[in-house]
């Protein structure tokens, strides 16, 4: 382990690179980035990853709100590339997504991307072009507020989580495709049978088995690759690699956690120290402190951690498949270590995960049908939440507005601020706001069992303080969705004039996935009205979890916080599990909306979402 | 009054969201074809890639101390989730003469409302030492309740001459890797074929149970015992060609697939 210089900055800004492979850090309004092939030994067998300048992951790139940034990226890679910039709001040809935004970056030439920096945060980036973000082409981004931050904090570390494999991606989603259990090593056997019916009994075990295998189920689907093939990183060093940020006892400590794996989702705990939550998805919420907290694929949490003893803490981040682990040290000076804690107990899923009633044969669900006395964590949400009025007509509003003056025509229509201090938030006339009957919008969908749709849950609810499988019930504090609350006002006020209903679907066995029942290459585009305000509504019909990531416009989650819901880039929807959220539809284009575990949206689980 | 207020509002909270900074590149009112991306740009995503698969369920000896056969079946396809060329290949080898060999080539689709099975439809050919048959066949195959790997096919050739094929297993794991898989395949005729030794009605049955050990996903020795018999008027043929009607065999293999 070598030891590079200790950059022992200004309290505020100490982004010490205390280990020589630590993302190194660019800053600036210019950058150069060169993706090259490259051979990485993280296993002890050389294998064949990218690097962006040289390293993995890329550097870290700070911008500053309020910058116009240029990036220069450079291809050498035998294959065409791309870097999307996740989380960013920024015009359409910017997206970085090939097909879509742009033609892809082809071997030998190079992509200039300028645009202006209009929020701050925590994001990161990546290549959103086949199977690259598996082989290292990622890294973070750290944009600093114009204003004052409302953090206080003495260091400032970024902490990206990922998932490694010798193999080949290509080879791995191969795998996956012929048989989609192939990582799980934590089937049911005939010894875990008899386990089980000691413990339980023969007559529940047997019943149970029976239950999951009518289905051609299995609780224990967890993770589509596991630890039988990936080993995990933390800033891109290996568990015994131990990367380690520096403190002083009594410093408050900002960690900037980073999803940047493949197909992981990651459980993140300092045993000893509690964390407080401080940002997600780039954008701030009201502090909340916890033990732990899961990270979806894509998404982002800042936390204040504040050691006050002059000891070594582990950064601990476990697979939800619960093998193999990511870790790093908080330490006061380098070279210490803390105890790894043991691994938690592989989860399995219920049968609250199935949807309680079992998946249905059903032919042509009839979305009205489920009313909300099926889901009395919705009711809440919607009282507490944005007045639910579906607004009939958005038309005439506009038209309203046009009558007296020439800047309402303009609602919606230009990027909204991401909220801060100085956010005003968009209120429409106060008759507009009027409450008014609920209006499901959503006629039948067609939605079957078939080759792509192994089943429909028939019992969802918003899942928003469930911490998730394998989390319940650990004695710790668990980070839920219901726990984040906007410290600023979100800066559109608008009902939404209309809902979309889509179902999160799939068929493990074939490992097809996507939404609706359809696959990207099966299905329409989804178009929004330029300015229009639409609430999304996912209902996982799946038995697993899926990162949802909207490009180029926020998903302001609706966890009963009203006008301070959180706005985010990235949700992760549970089994079974029905949320919502409000879209403002301020910037044009066709923007990429997909799962983020890479072998889901490689198989299907894209949509374009255009808005013109 | 209100009205001038809110928009005043309107105008604080556009003037907030751009600040002194530039204004994007797609302002309001830039022209943008948000439609059809342009021509040439890949797709965003290849969810209908080709693949292909080549599995060997028995790829085996066959002994009883003093004779020792050869066996395989084993099948493979190429192409995408929706759309796929299957064959099927199956035969046994004893002294250099090989016999039960029957070679199908397959259009196979997912069969629609159904999550498991797909439908077949194609030639099988029995090839082999033997005189030669051309079959149609149509079929399905799949994943049926309980994980019991299940596939019933129907073959007519000239003269309405009908066969039928159901084969059957089941993987048990008794560990993460070690592999108890019962297994079996029986044949039924409509018409007596006597130059291939079969009889009318129920023909021939083969079936055994393998114990592997996966030391990885693609690559799995075994040993087993497998029971190869001849039933009705097929034994009946076999006894007057002087050959066994039933074998019982200790069997040694490997399951691999690519």
């Amino acid at each position: 382990m070598g030891i590079a210089a200790v950059v022992e900055g200004k309290l505020n800004q100490a982004d010490a690179a205390v280990i020589d492979h630590a993302p190194s850090v660019l800053t600036g309004n210019h950058f150069d980035l060169t993706i090259e092939p490259h051979h990485v030994d993280f296993t002890g067998r050389r294998a064949q990853a990218i690097k962006i300048n040289g390293t993995l992951p890329g550097p870290t790139l700070k911008w500053r709100e309020g910058d116009t940034v240029t990036i220069a990226v450079t291809n050498h890679l035998p294959a065409e590339t791309s870097i999307h910039w996740h989380g960013m709001r920024i015009p359409a040809e910017m997206d970085g997504v090939p097909g879509l935004s742009f033609a892809g970056i082809a071997p030998g030439k190079t992509f200039v991307y300028r645009f202006p920096v209009l929020q701050n945060g925590t994001y990161w980036y990546h290549s959103h072009s086949g199977f690259q973000e598996q082989l290292g082409l990622w890294g973070a981004l750290v944009i600093a507020p114009r204003d004052k931050d409302p953090i206080e904090y003495d260091r400032d570390y970024v902490v990206l989580l990922s998932d490694w494999t010798d193999t080949k991606p290509e080879t791995l989603y191969s795998n996956l495709k012929k048989q989609s259990d192939y990582y799980n090593f934590h089937r049911r056997t005939a010894g875990t049978f008899i386990e089980d019916g000691k413990n339980k009994g023969l007559r529940s075990t047997l019943a149970d088995r029976l239950m999951w295998g009518r289905m051609n189920m299995t609780p224990t689907d967890i993770a589509d690759v596991t630890n039988a093939t990936y080993i995990y990183t933390m800033n891109g060093n290996p568990a015994d690699a131990n990367w380690t940020a520096l403190f002083t006892p009594g410093e408050r400590v900002r960690l900037r956690f980073i999803n940047a794996s493949a197909t992981t989702l990651f459980d993140v705990r300092i045993p000893g120290l509690p964390m407080t939550v401080v940002q997600a998805d780039g954008n701030y919420v009201q502090p909340v402190t916890v033990d732990e907290m899961r990270l979806g694929v894509a998404e982002t949490y800042d936390v204040i951690a504040q050691p006050h003893e002059e000891r070594a803490y582990t950064i601990f981040a476990q697979p939800e498949s619960r093998g193999g682990y990511a870790r790093g040290t908080l330490a006061p000076r380098l070279g210490m270590t803390a105890e790894v804690p043991p691994m938690d107990a592989y989860p399995n899923r219920t049968m609250e995960d199935m949807g309680m009633g079992g998946m249905a044969h059903v032919k042509g669900m009839k979305m009205g049908g489920m009313s909300s006395d099926q889901m009395p964590g919705m009711k809440d949400m919607q009282m507490n939440g944005m007045t639910d009025n579906s607004m009939p007509e958005m038309k005439d509003m506009d038209m309203s507005a046009m009558r007296d003056g020439a800047i309402e025509p303009l609602a919606g229509k230009a990027p909204f601020s991401q909220p801060g201090p100085r956010t005003a938030r968009l209120m429409p006339p106060p008759s507009r706001m009027m409450s008014r009957p609920t209006e499901t919008r959503e006629g039948e969908v067609p939605l079957h069992v078939g080759p792509e749709v192994v089943g429909v849950a028939m019992k969802t609810s918003p899942r928003l303080h469930d911490p998730g499988d394998g989390l319940n019930g650990n004695g710790r504090r668990v980070l839920t969705y219901s726990d984040l609350r906007a410290l600023y006002k979100g800066a559109d006020g608008r009902p939404p004039t209309r809902e979309i209903i889509l179902h999160l679907t799939g068929n493990m066995e074939r490992f097809i996935w996507g939404f609706d029942g359809y696959k990207f290459s099966q299905a329409e585009p989804i178009h929004l009205k330029l300015g229009e305000r639409v609430r999304f509504v996912l209902i996982n019909d799946t038995m697993m979890e899926h990162p949802i990531h909207l490009h180029g416009l926020w998903s302001e989650l609706e966890n009963g916080n009203g006008e301070f819901s959180p706005y985010k880039h990235t949700l992760l929807v549970k089994p079974a599990e029905r949320v919502s959220y409000l879209i403002s539809a301020d910037t044009p284009g066709r923007w990429a909306f997909h799962c983020h575990l890479l072998y889901h949206m490689a198989s299907g689980m894209f949509r374009t979402v255009v808005v013109s | 009054m209100t009205r001038l207020a809110l928009q005043l509002v309107f105008a604080g909270a556009l003037l907030a969201s751009f600040g002194p900074t530039p204004v994007c590149a797609q302002a309001p009112g830039t022209p943008v074809d948000a439609r059809a991306p342009a021509s040439g740009w890949p797709e965003p995503v290849k969810d209908n890639r080709v693949l292909n698969f080549l599995t060997f369920d028995e790829l085996e000896g066959r002994t009883n101390g003093p004779n020792t056969s050869f066996r395989w079946d084993g099948q493979g396809w190429i192409g995408t989730d929706f759309n796929k060329l299957w064959i099927k290949s199956e035969g046994t080898v004893i002294n250099g003469i090989t016999s039960d060999g029957d070679h199908e080539i397959l259009y196979d689709r997912p069969i629609p409302h159904l999550r498991y099975f797909d439908w077949q439809a194609g030639v099988r050919l029995d090839l082999d030492s033997g005189p030669t048959r051309a079959w149609a066949a149509i079929g399905m195959q799949g994943l049926a309740p309980y994980f019991f790997n299940f596939a019933p096919t129907l073959y007519v050739r000239d003269g309405g001459r009908v066969a039928g094929r159901i084969e059957g297993s089941y993987d048990l794991y008794l560990t993460q890797r070690l592999i108890l898989q019962p297994q079996v395949e029986l044949n039924f005729y409509s018409q007596a074929d006597r130059g291939r030794g079969i009889g009318s009605g129920f023909s021939d049955l083969d079936g055994g149970v393998r114990l592997g050990y996966q030391f990885s996903r693609k690559f799995a020795p075994y040993l087993g015992y497998a029971y190869s018999g001849v039933f009705g008027q097929t034994a009946t043929f076999s006894r007057q060609a002087g050959q066994p009607t039933s074998a019982p065999r200790l069997v040694f293999g490997v399951w691999v697939w690519h």
